[in-house]
């Protein structure tokens, strides 16, 4: 393996942690605007206050991570997906900022007046930013990012394959957070509350599942070189993908969150790798491929072994979080 | 020359883009570097009052430490997204910036993000561990948190740095090559400048934090807690207000031969004199300087410690090499004014209080005086910034790449700033509503700080529809 291909892969983990945790924290959003009035609602956004809450920061890392491999491993083509995909990043960007503030001054509201305007700021950019990210992955699947960065600032993420792809990851998003905040709900013992989740997360699995489906004869007409791959070299991962979200259904059907909880984030997963195989060897579709994108050899050497330290000091510290986080001493709120 | 100070910022060739991305960088800088004080400096703070809640026994140190982790919830959140905005912007904003250099300054920024997973995972477990875990490993889990906020300080500051003192690549041909990431990570002021940065964060945060108390006890609060809520802040800011002054001479040495138009912007020398004054206040309008009172060689001994060496003039270096030289000279007086007034203020309150055996705080003047050191650190941070920052203009790179070549071309962007003008407005007043109905909260006694749609509201849904059978 060369080691430009070695550090695309490193920076590709990263996007597959951010898409499944962060996404996660995001879904969560759908279901704070769902939850109904402030009473009825209470003990639900209670709950995604409790189980977000000591995560989110560190879940919104890996898009730190992602963005700063990416500048520093591929910068010509870094600079030029920044400057096509200005506005869709601004906007996502914006929901980013919005989400962070109002969740963390919801929490600390003196008011039930101020809890609500914070709590639909928090709400409502969870989805905006994953709709935004989700048109940006679309724009570079597309082949809608010129190598020169001189890419339509418009028309680059408004059609049909950026569109669905925002679409979807919004609907992904609010099925992978469904999964976890039932699974959450039921270790906590809010029974009650994790029967309505499950109900909801079933009704958003069946869309999301109704929605993948559809695109799939409109992405194949709008972005042929994905198309290619995705029917090609990657269709084991989007049949392990769709496999995934069935499983998860029927488990969560059968009353069985944590279980499910794995299938869904294996579905999520296994299509966003499907997408980074579907798209090799390109980085930005038919512009620029990975090898001609790659930054000075030293650079990319520091950066694989900044990858490697990160595996050493960082995923044992976030394995000893999300075991707190699931014990049973942390479920109780 | 307030006229070249006028063009220079927005001459008519530069990309449509440059005026609005350099107010954009200003504006969303300016103020995250406020909030990354705070996660530098509050783990610290927060780790003496835990520990000494918990080991020594104390109660008023362990409600201090529980309710600074409960404010820096708040500060760090939208710490951490006022970064994410910086992280976006600098590919957004300075394409030429991060396109030709991407991989040479992309090191530090790597180790930056580590250290942030880092801090974001032990943040995590701090906040939500009260209570749920063995307390002396939860008193520990703030030790990775603060040393994860120094490192990271170190790797942002020293992408600064480089842009001021560039190394780790030749230029050949108009290419990058011979790229070493490590040599431009450790570049010749990281260190430094560094260090100026940390101290400074602690200065800010530590006088931000006492002040608070100080308002307390000025209101009549002279309780134990406030005494103590006031001591172990004001003791890290004192401690740093000292040393402050030490490393900024020494981070200005040299800089006569690293960066001279900067130099000669900051001493506002308009020619070379031998020995050079020191020169307070003054503008400089067409080439002459009014204003300003000059006291003869000190400005030789402490730009360049030599009773004798000069500092350049502006006048050996051409005009489109110049920085606007009034905006660069008033922050940096401005800077140093509030640092050698605060590192006065400390020593003579520890020196009375050792010497004398009198306190101070006992005093309104300087219980008044004392709120306003933590906006005084605030300015005298921004105020670094803007001299080092504008100083280093018209390069991005200094003697590498212009701004200009940096920026992107979307007119647009004055947009963006209005927008987030008005965005960061509204964090702000919202962070600052949110912190004081918190403190309210804590005087009228409540210690918990439920969320008004928390559980209490849930429970009393609940109980209602059950209990009315029964
Ligand atoms: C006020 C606070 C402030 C802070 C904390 C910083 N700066 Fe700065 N920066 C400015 C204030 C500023 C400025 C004064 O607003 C500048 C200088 C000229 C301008 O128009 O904006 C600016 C410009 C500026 C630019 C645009 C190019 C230029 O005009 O030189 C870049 C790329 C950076 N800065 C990068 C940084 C980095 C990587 C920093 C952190 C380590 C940093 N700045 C800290
Ligand atoms: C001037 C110096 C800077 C210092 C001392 C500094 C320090 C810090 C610190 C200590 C944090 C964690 C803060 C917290 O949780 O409140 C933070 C957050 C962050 N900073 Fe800065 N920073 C600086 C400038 C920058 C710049 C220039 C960038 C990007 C280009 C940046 C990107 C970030 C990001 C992405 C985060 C959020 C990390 C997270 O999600 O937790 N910072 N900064
Ligand atoms: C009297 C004491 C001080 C001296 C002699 C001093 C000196 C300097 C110098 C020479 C620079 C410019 C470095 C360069 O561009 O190469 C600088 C920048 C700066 N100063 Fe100070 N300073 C002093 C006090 C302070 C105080 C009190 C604070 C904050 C509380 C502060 C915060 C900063 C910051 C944030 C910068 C920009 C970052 C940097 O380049 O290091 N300084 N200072």
């Amino acid at each position: 393996m060369t080691i430009e291909l070695a550090v695309a892969m490193a920076m590709f983990v990263g996007l597959v942690a951010y898409a499944v945790f962060g996404g996660a924290d995001f879904g969560s959003g759908f279901y704070d605007i769902t939850a109904g009035g402030a009473a009825r609602g209470a003990e639900l956004r209670t709950q995604i206050d409790h189980s977000i809450g000591p995560v989110w920061e560190a879940n919104h890392v890996w898009l730190i991570y992602v963005l700063v491999t990416w500048w520093t491993g591929f910068p010509s083509a870094f600079a030029a997906a920044m400057s096509t995909l200005i506005l869709p990043l601004l906007f996502a960007l914006l929901g980013i900022v919005l989400r962070g503030a109002g969740f963390a001054f919801r929490k600390y509201s003196p008011t039930l007046s101020q809890a609500r305007v914070h709590g639909a700021l928090f709400a409502g950019s969870s989805l905006i930013a994953p709709f935004f990210l989700g048109t940006v992955a679309g724009a570079i699947a597309s082949g809608r990012v010129p190598a020169d960065g001189q890419g339509d600032l418009w028309s680059s993420w408004l059609n049909t394959t950026s569109l669905l792809a925002g679409v979807i990851t919004v609907a992904c998003c609010a099925f992978l957070a469904g999964t976890f905040l039932t699974a959450d709900a039921t270790r906590a013992g809010h029974d009650e509350l994790a029967a309505r989740l499950r109900r909801h997360t079933l009704m958003v699995g069946a869309v999301t599942g109704a929605l993948v489906l559809g695109s799939l004869v409109p992405i194949t007409q709008d972005a042929p070189t994905l198309a290619q791959g995705l029917t090609g070299r990657a269709a084991p991962l989007i049949a392990t993908s769709i496999l995934g979200g069935i499983v998860a259904l029927v488990l969560l059907a059968r009353n069985r969150p944590s279980a499910a909880r794995v299938s869904a984030v294996v579905a999520v997963a296994s299509v966003i790798v499907g997408w980074g195989a579907a798209q090799y060897p390109w980085l930005l579709v038919d512009e620029v491929t990975i090898s001609d994108a790659a930054g000075a050899p030293a650079t990319l050497r520091a950066l694989l072994l900044v990858a490697a330290i990160a595996g050493i000091i960082v995923v044992p510290p976030l394995v000893y979080l999300f075991r707190l986080t699931q014990s049973t001493e942390w479920a109780q709120h | 020359m307030v006229a070249h100070d006028a063009l220079s910022l927005a001459a008519a060739v530069d990309p449509a883009g440059l005026l609005p991305a350099r107010q954009q960088m200003a504006l969303t800088l300016g103020w995250h570097i406020i909030l990354a004080s705070f996660g530098v400096a509050f783990p610290a703070m927060i780790f003496v009052a835990h520990w000494r809640g918990l080991v020594r026994k104390e109660p008023i140190a362990l409600v201090l430490a529980q309710r600074w982790a409960k404010v820096s919830a708040v500060l760090f959140a939208i710490g951490a997204v006022s970064g994410t905005v910086l992280s976006f912007e600098m590919g957004l904003l300075w394409p030429g910036l991060m396109g030709t250099f991407g991989d040479v300054l992309g090191l530090p920024f790597a180790l930056e993000g580590l250290s942030f997973f880092v801090e974001a995972i032990f943040l995590g477990i701090y906040l939500y561990g009260w209570g749920r875990m063995p307390p002396r490993r939860h008193l520990l889990m703030v030790v990775p948190m603060a040393i994860a906020g120094v490192v990271g300080t170190f790797c942002v500051i020293s992408v600064n740095a480089w842009m001021n003192t560039p190394a780790g690549f030749r230029i050949v041909d108009g290419e990058v090559t011979d790229v070493d990431p490590w040599a431009a990570m450790f570049n010749p002021i990281a260190g430094l400048q560094f260090a100026h940065m940390w101290v400074a964060a602690y200065m800010l945060v530590g006088f931000t934090i006492a002040g608070v108390y100080a308002v307390g006890m000025l209101r009549g609060r002279r309780d134990a807690h406030h005494r103590l809520g006031f001591l172990i802040p004001f003791t890290f800011a004192s401690v740093a207000a000292v040393i402050q002054p030490v490393i900024g001479h020494l981070l200005g040495g040299g800089l006569g031969d690293r960066q001279p138009a900067k130099l000669a912007a900051f001493e506002l020398a308009t020619t070379t004199e031998s020995p050079s004054p020191l020169r307070l206040g003054g503008v400089l309008v067409d080439g002459e300087v009014y204003g300003a009172i000059d006291i003869p060689v000190l400005g030789s001994l402490i730009a360049q410690n030599s009773f004798t060496a000069p500092v350049r003039g502006l006048d050996t270096i051409p005009l489109e090499d110049q920085p606007p030289v009034n905006i660069t000279h008033w922050a940096f007086q401005t800077m140093i004014a509030i640092g050698t007034l605060l590192a006065l203020a400390v020593v003579v309150y520890w020196a009375v209080r050792w010497w004398r055996k009198r306190e101070l705080l006992d005093h309104t003047w300087f219980l008044g005086f004392c709120v306003a050191t933590g906006p005084l650190a605030v300015v005298a941070v921004e105020a670094g910034w803007i001299a080092t920052e504008v100083g280093r203009q018209p390069w991005v790179v200094y003697g590498v790449m212009r701004t200009s070549e940096a920026a992107g071309d979307y007119p647009g962007l004055w947009w963006l700033l209005a927008v987030t003008a008005v965005v960061y407005t509204c964090m702000t007043v919202g962070a600052v509503l949110v912190l004081r109905s918190m403190a309210r909260r804590w005087r009228q006694g409540e210690h918990d700080l439920p969320s008004p749609y928390g559980p209490e509201a849930g429970l009393q849904d609940k109980t209602a529809g059950k209990e009315r059978p029964a």
